[in-house]
């Protein structure tokens, strides 16, 4: 563990963040924003990973790999529901999400 | 002997049939008319090589011609039950190919002519070879699977070729006629070679007529209703050869399918496909005699010569040429029936036997022959009715006299083919059952009488003043008449008995003469009447007629049997039993399935509101789901 910082005020802050992501994403109106909502909750869970693994097993590497891969993977993600909201936005010069119910019933 | 090349009787037929149906618009009319009979010529030389093989080289071995089979495993279920396909050459199917082989290579001939500048003329050849492949395949059947099968086809083929003026509607509900009655009688068929299948063990003729086998030494076995279950299975395969042969209840269909192109008519309707029943009959006539001592057998007599009997009086008064010549096959098959009817088994007794494959045999060529020459006359003068005919015989020679030949032999004049054969029967009638003989005589002096009726009404009679001149046909429509003439003048000379027997062996038969006197009286006074009656326009026939009265009107109109059945089906099947099911159907069944469409339409309606479209009214479901289970999880397991 980093010296002077205990795991349970690392796992609060993520757990912070995790939450504050999941409400954001739960409110916001517009598309981006709920994007960014996104990138929290990811990155939460990638700390969560590092932290744990450093605490239970301080001499393997897999958990920070993983986190590595959720990077990554977020990246991409981000990239392609980036290219989707300029599609939308194109097609309805919008990016709120009330205006994106016309796939409904 | 190998006799595995008349495989190819029937599937050179069958080749010429998808190349022409394939390339039905590709293939110019006169290149297509040759392929057709190109292909036919091939089989009448196989046809006739093999029956020279069979009767004259290899078929008689000491005194007793053999059966030879080729066979292949069709279908094959478990050990025990399979279905076999392939080829049974023995007396009555050799003489049968000549006979299918000949008929349908006249009639491809004749066709060229007379359906010259039709539309579909490719398309008509293709059909006829398609019915001669099927025909052929019934013929030479080893079992009763392949003999359904190719029943079948023939079927198809007649309604094809009934229905193919497709633009009358009057052709249409001809063949849809044709076909459902004849399906009708074939569901008896299927019946009955199932009950057959089932007691007897077997499909296969030779195991099924074997004297010895299971099936003639067993039938008394298991009895069902007071018969024998074979007897049954016997009664309901005949229902399916009555069917295909016109015989009594199931008649109806015939003469309608004179809608069909007359050279069909001559093929189809008069010599080959409505003989089938006889054949079948021939085919299991060791079943038929010695099963339950004959029972089902006499039942063949007897509709068979009342059906002769029947057909005969109703082609007394019927006017149109063709229908008058469907009505007089069914009784001639009536007549074969008859014969078939009448027969025993061993040495001479077999003569019924012999004289029905023998009446088939001139029946095809000289009722083949009426129907060219019936068509050669519609050709010419483009009506189908008496009334419109007279004083032919100056415009049209050959016809003249080949129909000549062809009504003198029907009608049994002594020396032509007709005469020995008929003579045969009446024989055979006349040794076994007085009455069945006194129908025969009589049928025998209607015969000669609505012949030569036809005949006088259309060569003789009132000058009929013609709009075109008519004039003889051209050589491709004449050159058939005049060889079915020839072998309706000689065929009767062959000695039939030497080659088609019911127990494989050669008999001697002779005339008998004072049997052949009687019936040889009564059509001469058959002909003397026609003579009188039409040879000058008078009012002679009127007046007998007007004299039955009401018999004449129910003869006429053929007894009402058509209307009859359209009450049966109309008033009584569809009205009474139909219409209750359909509605049972429409409300009851269709209801139910309804109700339960509808109120899952009705219920997902109400809770589709649910489905917001917006994802974050998802995800908060998602997410208050996983903390509620979360909840769960932690106050179970970890407090």
């Amino acid at each position: 563990m980093i010296q002077g910082i205990s795991i349970y005020e690392i796992l609060t802050l993520t757990s912070i963040i995790f939450f504050i992501g999941v409400y954001g994403f739960l409110t916001r109106k517009n598309l981006i924003t709920m994007l960014l909502s996104i990138e929290l909750i990811l990155n939460a869970s990638a700390i969560n990973f590092v932290v744990i693994n450093t605490y239970l097993f301080p001499d393997l590497l897999q958990g920070v790999f993983f986190s590595v891969f959720i990077v990554a993977v977020a990246a991409a993600e981000t990239a392609l529901a980036v290219a989707i909201v300029i599609n939308l936005y194109k097609l309805i010069t919008s990016v709120e999400v009330k205006d994106t119910e016309v796939m409904k019933y | 002997m190998d006799f595995s090349y008349t495989i190819l009787i029937p599937l050179i037929p069958f080749a010429v049939f998808l190349l022409l149906g394939i390339n039905y618009n590709r293939i110019k009319p006169a290149v297509s008319g040759w392929i057709g009979s190109l292909g036919l010529f091939t089989t009448l030389g196989l046809s006739y090589y093999t029956a020279y093989q069979y009767f004259f080289v290899v078929g008689k071995v000491g005194d007793v011609y053999q059966t030879f089979t080729q066979q292949w495993r069709w279908m094959s279920f478990t050990e025990t039950l399979y279905i076999d396909m392939g080829v049974l050459i023995d007396q009555i199917s050799v003489m049968m190919i000549v006979v299918v082989s000949t008929i349908s290579f006249m009639v491809h001939l004749y066709s060229r002519g007379y359906m010259k500048g039709d539309p579909g003329y490719t398309k008509f050849f293709a059909f006829l070879s398609l019915f001669t492949f099927s025909m052929m395949g019934l013929v030479l059947a080893v079992n009763l699977f392949q003999i359904y099968i190719f029943w079948e086809l023939v079927g198809v083929s007649s309604f094809l070729l009934i229905g193919y003026y497709y633009t009358k509607p009057s052709a249409v509900a001809a063949a849809k006629k044709a076909f459902i009655v004849t399906r009708f009688a074939d569901l008896g068929f299927l019946i009955g070679i199932l009950i057959i299948g089932y007691y007897g063990g077997s499909y296969d003729f030779a195991t099924l007529n074997d004297l010895e086998g299971n099936v003639i030494t067993n039938w008394a076995s298991t009895s069902f209703m007071g018969l024998s279950v074979i007897t049954w299975g016997l009664l309901l395969i005949f229902m399916g050869g009555a069917g295909k042969s016109a015989m009594f209840p199931l008649h109806i269909w015939l003469p309608d399918a004179m809608e069909g192109p007359t050279p069909v008519s001559a093929l189809i309707h008069a010599a080959t496909m409505v003989v089938a029943g006889v054949y079948l009959v021939a085919r299991l006539f060791p079943l038929y005699y010695f099963v339950e001592d004959g029972y089902a057998l006499n039942l063949v007599a007897w509709v068979g010569a009342f059906s002769a009997l029947f057909a005969a009086i109703i082609a007394l008064t019927q006017n149109d040429i063709k229908r008058v010549l469907a009505f007089s096959t069914m009784s001639q098959i009536g007549y074969m029936m008859l014969a078939l009817g009448v027969s025993g088994y061993y040495g001479h007794d077999g003569l019924g036997y012999m004289a029905s494959m023998f009446h088939l045999f001139t029946h095809a060529m000289f009722k083949g022959l009426l129907f060219l020459a019936a068509g050669s006359i519609i050709h010419a003068i483009h009506s189908n009715y008496i009334q419109d005919m007279g004083g032919l015989r100056k415009y049209m020679p050959i016809t003249h006299i080949t129909f000549l030949i062809a009504a003198l032999s029907i009608a049994g004049f002594p020396g032509f083919a007709g005469f020995f054969s008929k003579d045969e029967i009446l024989v055979a009638a006349y040794e076994h059952n007085k009455l069945i003989y006194v129908i025969g005589v009589v049928v025998a002096g209607l015969t000669a009488f609505y012949m030569f009726r036809l005949y006088f009404g259309i060569f003789w009679g009132k000058d009929t003043k013609y709009e075109h001149t008519p004039h003889e046909s051209p050589v491709s429509m004449t050159f058939p008449l005049v060889f079915l003439a020839i072998m309706s003048a000689v065929g009767g000379y062959i000695h039939f008995s030497e080659y088609v027997t019911v127990d494989h062996q050669p008999f001697e038969a002779h005339l008998n003469y004072p049997l052949a006197a009687i019936a040889v009286g009564v059509g001469l006074i058959g002909i003397l009447l026609a003579f009188v009656f039409y040879k000058k326009p008078s009012g002679l026939p009127d007046k007998v007629s007007a004299s039955f009265g009401l018999l004449y009107r129910w003869a006429f109109d053929k007894f009402y049997f058509d209307e009859l059945y359209l009450f049966v089906t109309k008033e009584i099947i569809f009205k009474r039993i139909s219409a209750p099911f359909a509605w049972f159907d429409r409300h009851i069944v269709d209801g139910t399935m309804n109700l339960i469409g509808n109120s899952t339409v009705a219920g997902s309606e109400k809770i589709k509101k649910i489905q917001s479209g917006r994802m974050q009214d998802y995800a908060f479901a998602f997410i208050a789901g996983a903390v509620v289970l979360a909840m769960i999880f932690i106050y179970k397991w970890i407090i």
